[in-house]
Formats: structure tokens, C-alpha cells, sequence
């Protein structure tokens, strides 16, 4: 039993050190299963925002993952075939700087989360489940009809997008930017999780009644981090779209809403760093069992089984001896 | 005579067949205790939902200072100063005894959009939290899991989140229940004080601490009230004691 910050820094640590590690062996197909790794759990920390601080089981992440790898697919493609970009009747250029397209998809993830929110929230359990599903599947099958933009076979990025200062075609160049934009959330998630909004967001998962009397709207606090959720997972995504230099449909797909949610529960629902920890365990599975068989998510099915049933605070919760709560 | 703080004004709920509310008019004034009594199923809970804003009536009005909150959801009628306790303890339990008061003095700053800053490190609301839960005799246990608080604790606290919000009327639903006749008595010593601060509506089952507390009491028997008057008053009521201070024994 360990203390959860320990923990914390611990796993963060790791993760830096298999990547250095792999430099240094020149690897970079392992920088690249860690970076894959780190933009998961990233897309993970998002969901858990909702799921873990707000009780909000949403099996439509997918929307903002997509949006975010949408948001880069796009700005990408206009740059790599020197075509404007016309909404309406404004034409703007494509972009292949990182911050742009990162505030891009962070506008687009959360201005999209704010409406499924506003239309989803007012209800909950099953109903939340189902509508924020549906949400994920309109946006799956627009993107498939979406020719323009490669329809179902999806859009290939030739150009590798920049980033002031750094050579982001260097593998570790860019696990780098990756890992530092894990810890920049991890350490919003973690002030969040104590402020005010956070204890008030925490009191309305448990007892929104409670909120009420006290005069403030569970309603809103809920809509507020569906919105902070939905902006990281589309951060993720556009970093994932970035590292396979690729978008595609299934980014919106439900299995990977359910993924994410996998890797939530794997490493702890409402831990810090419970969904990097799922995360690594999940990347890990994949490429080690993913090798010798094709039906490697059995034994991810097997291992999420063990979890649900005798370990609910998750791996991490099974590591920490804090209990959630404990400020 | 003073203006009510609290009215209530021909408040009616049916559940299907079931009248719950029937034409209710009460009302609650500057320093007294209005105490609500009748048998289970009465309709006591219903009518604090009603005036909390939890339940919409069918018919009928609720005022809180002068002012017309029918309309009003729950939160707004909190921020307009109803202050609320549960029959059955509505807390966070994952959460500490100190982070159940500091979200009601959150609520009382009506400054939940912070998210950097730590919530326990604000000197302001920590110490609303603090000095309510020092009150209600809660002070050793500020870091304990609200899960692992005794049934009396938990109404304790219940007690100190609704100070929390410096109520300009308590509205409390049988914060005696289940608690034994030294927690009580306590809390009726508590209580009589309290009424200094603000009016309390108090639904209660226990007759001593009624008797010992009330300045009025309305009884309510299938959602009517039957009568209102003082502790003597109601003593000596022949209808009363028929409909229902007679199953007392
Ligand atoms: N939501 C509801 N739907 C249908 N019937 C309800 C509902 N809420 C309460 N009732 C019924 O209305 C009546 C009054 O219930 P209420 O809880 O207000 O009684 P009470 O006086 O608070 O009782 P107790 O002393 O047991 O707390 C009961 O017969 C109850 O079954
Ligand atoms: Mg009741």
C-alpha cells in the first residue's frame, strides 16, 4: 500500500522512463506504442472528469475524440492540397501548427459537448447512456458520408504537423509534447478535483438533492465538466489523429466510447491517475497478446471481469490505500 | 402581528386517488417554531417537498418573504433563504463531515465557478463550515467519512449544513428521528435557541420535543390540517385527541 501521490509520480516516471529508455536502445517503434499509451490516457483523463468526478456514464466520448481528430484531419488536408478552407461564405487556410489545430479541436469538443450536454443531462442512468450513444453514432455515420473528407476510408496526413521550436518528426520529439500535455491535465484534473467546483461536482454526483438545497444547480455543475471532459478527450484526439497521421470514422466509433470507459475502470474510476494506468495495462495487452492472437481482448475482458468484481476502486485502487474522499 | 415569513396558501397535491395536500394554509412568524404533527402518511413530507420546491403543487401557493416562490425551483428557493433538512439524511457520504458543511457555505457565497483554488484551503467558507459544525457538536470529527458517522451524527450534520446557509427559515423535517431520548433532548435545548436566529417549520413525530418547543402547532391528518393553535391549545382539542393524540395512548 502506497500513498496515491506516490503512485502518481511513480507511474508518470514510468511512462518517461520506457520512452527515454527507448531512445536511448533507438526504438522508436516502442516511443511510439508509449506515445499511443499517453494520448489514450489523455483522451482517458477526459472521460474520467465526467464519469469519475460527475457520475456521468457517457458512451459518446467518441464525438470529441473524433472532433479533435477531425479538427486536425481537416485544418492538414486543406495545407497538403492548397485548397482554402470555406465555411460559408468566409475561406480561411488550413493550418499544420499544433497549437492551432489543438485550440481547434478544443472549441469544437467542448462547443459539441455543450450541446449533447444541454440535450442529455436532463436525464440520467440508462436514458444518459442511450442518448449520449446516439450522439456518437450520428456523428459516425455523418463522417462516413462526408466524401469530401475521405467518407469511409478516411483522410491520410502526409504533412507531420509543427510545433514552435521542436522537430515533431523525431519520435520522442513528439512523445515528448504528448507526455507534457498528460501532465499539464493531470494537473488541472487534480486542482480541479479539490476546488470549490469540484467539491460542488462531487456532492452532485452523490446527493444532487443536497446541491440543491444548498441553492447551487447539479444541472449545471454537471454540464460544466461534461464540457472540461469533452475538450480533453478532443485534445487527444487530434494528437492521435497527429500520431497515426491518419482520421478516420471509427475515431467516432462506440467501441472506442466504450474503450475509453474500459480504460477508466481498468485503472480507477475518480483516480488521477487511473485512467494513464488503464491506459498502459490496455497498450501493453495490445501489442504483447495482440502479437501471439487475434483474440486478445478475451483476456482483456477476463481481466476487466476480476476488476468489476473484486477491485471497484480499480487497479489503483487495489495499489493506494487512500479512499476516495479523503479531500 | 408581524408578516409571516413563511405562508402557505391552499397548497393541494393529489397522487392519483390519493389527496396528499388538501387546501393547506399555514403559516410560519418571525421567532416561533411552527410545529407540523400527524400520523405516518400524513402528508407532512409532501408538504415540505411542496414548500421546498421538490414537488410541484397541484393547486394552491407558497410565499417566503412577501415574495411569491411558487415558480421557483429548489435552489432558488434555497438562495431566497429556506434552509432544509432531510427526513432521511441527503449527505455525500463518500465525502468528509467538513466537506458536507463547506459545500453548504458554498452555496451561501454563491461562488461555485472557481476551479483552481483549493476549496478547503478558503478561509471564508471553512470557517462558515467550522463554526456550524462546532454548534452542533461536531467539531472532533471535521476529517471523518461521513459514511462511518453514527445515525445521530448524521443528523447532526444534517443540522449544520442547513446553518451553513444563515436560513432566514429552518425547514426541518424530523431531525429527532432515531435519535434516542439524550439526542433529543439535546438537540431540543438547541433548537429552542435557534429560533432566535431564524422561524423553524419542524415536522416531528416526537411529542416531548414538541410540546417542550412549539410556540404553534397545526395538525395534520389525510393531508388536512385539523387544527392550529398553541401546545394548550391543541392538548385540550377534542378533535385532536380523537384523530390522532388519542393512538398515542
Ligand atoms: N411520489 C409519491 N407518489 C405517490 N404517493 C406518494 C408520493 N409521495 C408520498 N405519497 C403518499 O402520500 C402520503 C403522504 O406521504 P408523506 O411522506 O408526505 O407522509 P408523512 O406525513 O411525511 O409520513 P411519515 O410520518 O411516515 O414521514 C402517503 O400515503 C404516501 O404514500
Ligand atoms: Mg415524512
Amino acid at each position: 500500500m502506497i500513498a496515491e501521490r506516490w503512485l502518481n509520480l511513480a507511474v508518470l516516471a514510468g511512462l518517461l522512463g520506457v520512452a527515454v529508455w527507448a531512445r536511448i536502445a533507438d526504438q522508436p517503434f516502442t516511443i511510439t506504442l508509449t506515445t499511443r499509451a499517453v494520448i489514450l490516457a489523455l483522451a482517458a483523463v477526459g472521460l474520467n472528469i465526467a464519469l469519475g468526478l460527475g457520475g456521468l456514464v457517457s458512451l459518446g466520448h467518441a464525438v470529441f475524440f473524433g472532433l479533435g481528430g477531425y479538427a486536425m484531419g481537416i485544418l492538414a488536408f486543406h495545407v497538403q492540397t492548397y485548397t482554402p478552407l470555406e465555411i460559408g461564405p468566409i475561406s480561411i487556410a488550413g493550418s499544420t501548427s499544433m497549437p492551432v489545430i489543438w485550440l481547434t479541436a478544443i472549441a469544437l469538443s467542448s462547443l459539441a459537448a455543450l450541446g449533447i450536454g444541454l440535450l442529455s443531462l436532463r436525464t440520467s442512468g440508462a436514458y444518459f447512456i442511450m442518448i449520449t450513444l446516439a450522439f456518437g453514432q450520428m456523428f459516425y455515420y455523418f463522417a462516413i458520408s462526408w466524401n469530401r473528407y475521405g467518407g469511409e476510408d478516411g483522410l491520410s496526413i502526409y504533412v507531420r504537423n509543427g510545433f514552435p521550436g521542436l522537430n515533431t518528426l523525431i519520435p520522442f520529439q513528439f512523445f515528448g509534447i504528448c507526455f507534457a500535455l498528460l501532465c499539464l491535465v493531470l494537473l488541472i484534473g487534480d486542482r480541479l478535483a479539490r476546488s470549490p467546483f469540484g467539491l460542488a461536482l462531487n456532492a452532485a454526483r452523490q446527493v444532487p438533492v443536497r446541491v440543491e438545497t444548498v441553492g447551487l444547480s447539479p444541472f449545471r455543475l454537471k454540464l460544466v465538466a461534461f464540457v472540461i471532459s469533452g475538450a480533453v478527450t478532443g485534445l487527444a484526439g487530434a494528437l492521435f489523429a497527429d500520431l497515426n497521421r491518419f482520421v478516420s470514422p471509427t475515431m467516432f466509433s462506440w467501441q472506442l466510447s466504450g474503450e475509453l470507459i474500459v480504460l477508466v475502470i481498468l485503472g480507477g474510476v475518480g483516480r488521477l491517475i487511473g485512467p494513464v494506468v488503464g491506459a498502459v495495462l490496455f497498450v501493453a495487452l495490445e501489442h504483447l497478446l495482440g502479437g501471439l492472437t487475434d483474440h486478445w481482448h478475451v483476456f482483456l475482458g477476463l481481466i476487466l471481469l476480476v476488476i468489476v468484481l473484486f477491485a471497484r476502486g480499480g487497479i489503483v485502487g487495489l495499489l493506494s490505500r487512500r479512499r476516495l474522499g479523503d479531500g | 402581528m408581524a408578516d409571516p415569513v413563511l405562508s402557505t396558501d391552499g397548497l393541494t397535491k393529489r397522487f392519483g386517488a390519493l389527496t396528499a395536500s388538501d387546501g393547506i394554509s399555514l403559516d410560519v412568524r418571525p421567532g416561533e417554531i411552527h410545529a407540523v404533527i400527524g400520523p405516518n402518511g400524513a402528508g407532512k413530507s409532501t408538504l415540505i417537498h411542496q414548500i421546498c420546491g421538490g414537488l410541484r403543487p397541484d393547486h394552491g401557493r407558497v410565499h417566503l418573504l412577501g415574495q411569491d416562490v411558487t415558480a421557483l425551483n429548489t435552489a432558488a428557493r434555497a438562495r431566497a433563504g429556506l434552509g432544509r433538512t432531510f427526513q432521511i439524511s441527503a449527505l455525500a457520504m463518500e465525502d468528509s463531515v467538513l466537506q458536507n458543511a463547506m459545500l453548504g457555505a458554498l452555496g451561501r457565497s454563491g461562488r461555485p465557478w472557481r476551479f483552481f483554488g483549493r476549496a478547503l484551503g478558503d478561509a471564508d467558507l471553512r470557517a462558515r463550515a467550522e463554526d456550524c459544525l462546532a454548534r452542533v457538536g461536531l467539531a472532533d470529527h471535521l476529517h471523518a467519512r461521513t459514511a462511518t458517522l453514527s445515525h445521530g451524527q448524521r443528523r447532526q450534520l444534517e443540522v449544520a449544513v442547513a446553518l451553513t446557509l444563515e436560513p432566514r427559515i429552518f425547514i426541518m423535517d424530523e431531525p429527532m428521528a432515531g435519535l434516542g431520548s439524550d439526542g433529543s433532548a439535546k438537540l431540543t435545548r438547541f433548537l429552542d435557541r435557534l429560533r432566535e436566529e431564524a422561524p423553524i417549520l419542524l415536522v416531528e413525530h416526537d411529542m416531548d420535543a414538541v410540546f417542550a418547543l412549539a410556540d404553534r402547532v397545526s395538525v395534520l391528518v389525510y393531508g388536512r390540517v385539523i387544527a392550529t393553535g398553541t401546545v394548550a391549545e391543541i392538548r385540550s382539542s377534542a378533535e385532536v385527541r380523537e384523530a390522532y393524540l388519542g393512538e398515542e395512548g
